[in-house]
């Protein structure tokens, strides 16, 4: 076998076990989507439910609780960024992290100063890479999130957002994630969760006015242990939304890539063919000059 | 007349279903929701269950790790970090 031939037989080789990576990657991508937007849709009725009791509970009682509370002359903000653990999917972990910095020089404008909290290891790795400071991080969950996760990360935003200013406490928090719009649009977006806005509309609600409640305990309690949890479902809410991504990121990159190792493989195929003709015909042509070569010999 | 029930975790909506009586423990003590209680809003104690006496005379114990108990003139809404109900070995 020629040398050419050989080397785009190898090269054909290689790209076909590099297709059946993404191929499988881009199966299991798929299927993790279902199971994610499963986990989006379970989660919402507790969501619903807190909201709507919250919002009962804000338009009964005047809300004056530290969560709630705008700090003045706010000078430290904590930034979420919620990224990848594995790569290979696409421009999912870079999207969130440039909106993270986008972020960060919105709030450097306002006189704030952003710090950072990372979920995923990607978005660990790029700030390392830049030495830039890190508050907490954590890794190891981005695909499959639970309420433990999120729990985990929520309580450590609120602790840092009590403690006073001056004590390395912080007075904003926002989060980065990767809204999940639909199977081919994910869009990196930055909200801020505390302070929380609490939607005290005077207009009544369209099911009628909120009922009177009773108490058990006082409002203020009530508050105290209801706003931690509101603000756990919205960092939970943000890390399944982002896992969704992820999966649908990674299933359109990996698509990207078996398609194009598709198209590698019938270019190189036809590259082969190419190189086999071509030494048929040199072997042809080889012999026949060989044969007529030792015919006109025998003639002389 | 009967209550409608939502039993809601953080991770998926454990049971929904008619109730002719509610019993839970919030902090401030034991409390039982007929149909046609008052607006309620009451935060459950740590580790108690949550008794659903469901129409036809059975019941339903749930386990119940921390949440709210809300009640409207719709229903009653338990709002539960984590919800294990009886036969299930994982909690939500």
């Amino acid at each position: 076998m020629g040398a050419q031939l050989r080397v785009y037989r190898r090269r054909i080789k290689a790209v076909q076990s590099t297709k059946k990576i993404t191929k499988a990657m881009e199966l299991i991508a798929a299927s993790r989507i279902a199971k994610a937007q499963q986990a989006v849709n379970a989660a919402r009725p507790y969501e619903r439910e807190i909201t709507r009791v919250l919002s009962a509970l804000a338009s009964q009682s005047t809300i004056d609780h530290p969560l709630v509370n705008e700090k003045p002359n706010p000078s430290r903000a904590a930034v979420l960024v919620i990224t990848s653990d594995r790569g290979l999917a696409g421009g999912y972990s870079s999207n969130a992290v440039k909106q993270a910095e986008a972020l960060g020089n919105l709030l450097r404008g306002e006189g704030k100063e952003p710090v950072s909290y990372l979920v995923g290891r990607k978005g660990q790795a790029f700030y390392r890479f830049r030495n830039r400071p890190v508050e907490q991080a954590w890794s190891g969950f981005s695909e499959k999130p639970s309420y433990a996760h999120a729990k985990e990360v929520a309580d450590t935003l609120i602790d840092a957002f009590v403690k006073p200013t001056e004590e390395g406490g912080v007075d904003e928090i926002h989060i980065v994630f990767t809204e999940y719009v639909s199977a081919l649009t994910q869009k990196a977006t930055a909200v801020r969760v505390l302070p929380l806005v609490v939607e005290e509309s005077d207009a009544p609600p369209p099911d009628g006015p909120l009922p009177l409640y009773e108490f058990e305990p006082g409002p203020e309690a009530l508050l105290d242990a209801l706003l931690p949890r509101y603000v756990e479902t919205r960092v939970y809410a943000a890390l399944l939304a982002s896992a969704a991504s992820e999966s649908a990121s990674r299933r359109r990159a990996m698509k990207a890539a078996t398609d194009n190792a598709e198209e590698l493989i019938k270019s190189l195929t036809r590259a082969a063919n190419s190189a086999r003709q071509a030494e048929i015909t040199q072997e042809i042509s080889e012999i026949v000059g060989g044969a007529s070569a030792l015919a006109s010999a025998g003639t002389e | 007349m009967a209550l409608h029930v939502e039993l809601v975790a953080v991770e998926r909506e454990v049971w929904s279903g008619e109730a002719s009586m509610v019993v839970a423990r919030t902090t401030e003590g034991e409390i039982g929701v007929l149909p046609g209680h008052a607006p309620l809003l009451g935060e459950l104690a740590e580790g108690h269950e949550v008794r659903i006496h469901q129409e036809g005379g059975s019941e339903l114990a749930v386990t119940v790790g921390g949440g709210f108990l809300s009640v409207t003139d719709e229903g009653v809404t338990i709002l539960a970090e984590t919800a294990t109900l009886p036969g299930e070995s994982t909690s939500a």
